[in-house]
């Protein structure tokens, strides 16, 4: 039996951490406190001032348009690819046996194990020595790739869960391959599904090194706000960006976190 | 009687591994069939067979005369209750009992009604709108057992389905299975571990070893004409009397079998068929005493009523038995 001695932790690590926690987010809230500064040259403490204008400047700016708008249909086109190919993939290594299974699941793993820099470069001389020009759909493909590893990452852990038994009851039920995915295999990953599918939106659109190598003229709004840093006027434009950024991002990852808390943990959540 | 399932000859071998080896077997139209046999004996993979989970590497299969290599599970007209009952947990009892209906597109009024006809067959009515998970275990097994028997199947398959319940609700359910299917008329196929499970309630059995039929016959004819040693030792642990032995008692075959509750103790002396030993061993089994006695090297196990005394651990017995007890044996 525990005591509520022993539950009970000393002074000390609670002060260590929440020293951590506060070394890890006390910069997020700084990010939105510029976001209301008067100061638009430099980032001055205490802000100066504070004003809500910002908001409008960035409201009527089309290149924040045009990032943003970019970032949200490569999040969603790769988000989608990596849907269907992550499930089919899943579903072969977990419900089947064949010859080389281990080595095809570390495979689909690897892009999201190997730096970010490797992948881009190595997609971008792909890229180049296939003569595909540099474009909208270059960019989904770079982030597909590890889009599909959060997709195949959760959907195996749930597809393991499914007892083989269950397809082949279905199958001996009288339903045919496509109404046992319907009925009976859809309805039971569908959560692992929408998990994965959100991750992968926030993964794709905060993604910066592989955008860098794949991407021609365009920017998403990433690479949009690392320009912003260098040029010394509206700087809180990018502040109040970063909000939006944080708010997209966040959202979905905490919705993946409690649609698949029983159980199943988020693979590949840390990228 | 037309026959119901025929395998001529049927192999299904992974790699080396010979699973199911040239089996042959006719199950009749009405029958409960048993399939005994230890675990990895090769009567699950006869199951799935027969449901088309597998298909034969080498012979011929037919359901009701119509061949079924190469038919999918979901184009047979035979229904599956699986070990692990593989209810649909996202569903409720209800969709689960109507989902094979409804995957054949039969209107939602006219499944429900099937289905709830089907929960009350199997005594479980008004637990349609409960979810599997809230079920207990026998109650899931009959819920399993509505869900194949709402298709009106041909043949119905049973994988070991009363391995996961206690012995009370096995009991009963053995009970409510055979009346089941003596009252629907349609062909059982039971697969199970446990011969006593088999000789209750099989019309036939056939005992499986290493993928290869050992005999097939009434549970009577198993449980005391077993023909190979195998039978012998796992259909109620019969003694097998060694070469030597049959020898003296005069049987022409090198092994025969003799079960010990056919075998009388009684003091030294002279029997119309009997043998001089030594109590080596006994043990109190509740409605008989177990005694091992020592004839000659070869020790044979008696079932000796618990009312009779029991001899000393080492003291000379004599066992006798009716000689039609006897049953030479074909094989080592």
């Amino acid at each position: 039996m525990r005591s509520d001695r022993l539950n009970r932790s000393p002074l000390g690590l609670k002060i260590a951490a929440a020293a951590g926690l506060a070394f890890m987010h006390v910069p997020i809230l700084l990010i939105f406190l510029y976001a209301f500064t008067t100061e638009e040259k430099s980032y001055q403490f205490p802000p100066p001032g504070l004003t809500t204008q910002w908001f409008a400047v960035a409201w009527n700016r089309p290149d924040v348009w045009a990032a943003l708008t970019l970032s949200v249909k490569v999040a969603s086109i790769a988000t989608a690819v990596a849907l269907v190919l992550g499930t089919l993939c899943a579903a072969a290594v977990s419900q089947t046996r064949f010859f080389g299974r281990e080595t095809i699941s570390l495979l689909v793993i690897l892009p999201i194990a190997l730096p970010g820099i490797i992948t881009g470069i190595a997609l971008r001389s792909a890229f180049s020595m296939a003569e595909i020009p540099f474009s909208f759909w270059t960019i989904v493909l770079g982030h597909a790739t590890f889009c599909i590893v959060v997709v195949y990452n959760n959907a195996v852990a749930r597809f393991r869960r499914i007892s083989g038994s269950l397809i082949e009851a279905s199958m001996d039920l009288g339903a045919d391959g496509f109404q046992t995915f319907r009925y009976i295999i859809l309805p039971n990953i569908g959560t692992a599904l929408l998990a994965g599918g959100m991750l992968a939106f926030a993964l794709s659109f905060d993604e910066v090194i592989v955008t860098t190598f794949t991407a021609g003229q365009q920017s998403t709004l990433p690479i949009w706000m690392l320009e912003e840093l260098i040029r010394p006027r509206q700087r809180p434009v990018t502040n109040v960006v970063a909000m939006i950024v944080v708010l997209v991002t966040f959202l979905p990852i905490l919705g993946a976190y409690y649609l698949t808390r029983d159980g199943d943990q988020i693979a590949g959540g840390g990228k | 009687m037309s026959t119901a399932v025929l395998f001529d000859n049927v192999s299904r071998h992974f790699g080396a591994v010979r699973a199911v080896d040239g089996v042959n077997l006719e199950i009749a139209e009405g029958e409960f069939f048993a399939m005994l046999g230890p675990s990895g004996s090769g009567k699950t993979t006869c199951l799935r067979l027969m449901a088309g989970f597998e298909q034969p590497t080498g012979g011929h299969i037919e359901i009701f005369g119509e061949t079924a290599e190469g038919v999918p599970p979901y184009r047979r007209s035979v229904n599956t209750v699986f070990q692990d009952y593989a209810l649909f947990p996202h569903l409720s009892i209800l969709d689960n009992v109507a989902y094979g209906l409804m995957v054949k597109g039969v209107g939602r009024e006219e499944r429900r009604r099937a289905a709830e006809d089907a929960l009350a067959m199997v005594k479980l009515p008004s637990y349609g709108s409960r979810r599997p998970g809230q079920l207990s275990g026998g109650q899931r097994q009959r819920v399993a057992l509505a869900r194949a028997l709402v298709n009106k199947p041909k043949v119905l398959l049973l994988d070991e389905p009363l391995g996961a319940l206690d012995l009370k609700l096995r009991e009963q359910m053995q009970e409510e299975l055979k009346t089941l299917q003596k009252s629907l008329g349609i062909t059982f196929v039971f697969v199970t571990h446990d011969q006593g499970e088999a000789l209750s309630m099989a019309d036939r059995i056939a005992v499986f070893n290493d993928g290869r039929i050992q005999q097939l016959g009434s549970p009577e004819e198993v449980y005391k004409q077993p023909k190979t040693r195998f039978v012998a030792d796992f259909v109620g642990s019969s003694n097998v009397l060694p070469a030597k032995l049959c020898q003296k008692l005069g049987v022409r075959s090198a092994y025969a079998s003799l079960r010990p509750e056919a075998i009388l103790l009684s003091p030294p002396g002279e029997g119309a068929l009997s043998l001089n030993g030594t109590v080596s061993a006994h043990s109190f089994l509740g409605a008989v005493n177990r005694v091992v006695v020592d004839v000659d090297g070869a020790r044979i196990a008696v079932a000796s009523p618990a009312a009779l005394a029991v001899p000393n651990v080492g003291s000379p017995v004599t066992i006798s038995f009716a000689a039609h007890e006897l049953h030479p044996m074909e094989d080592a």
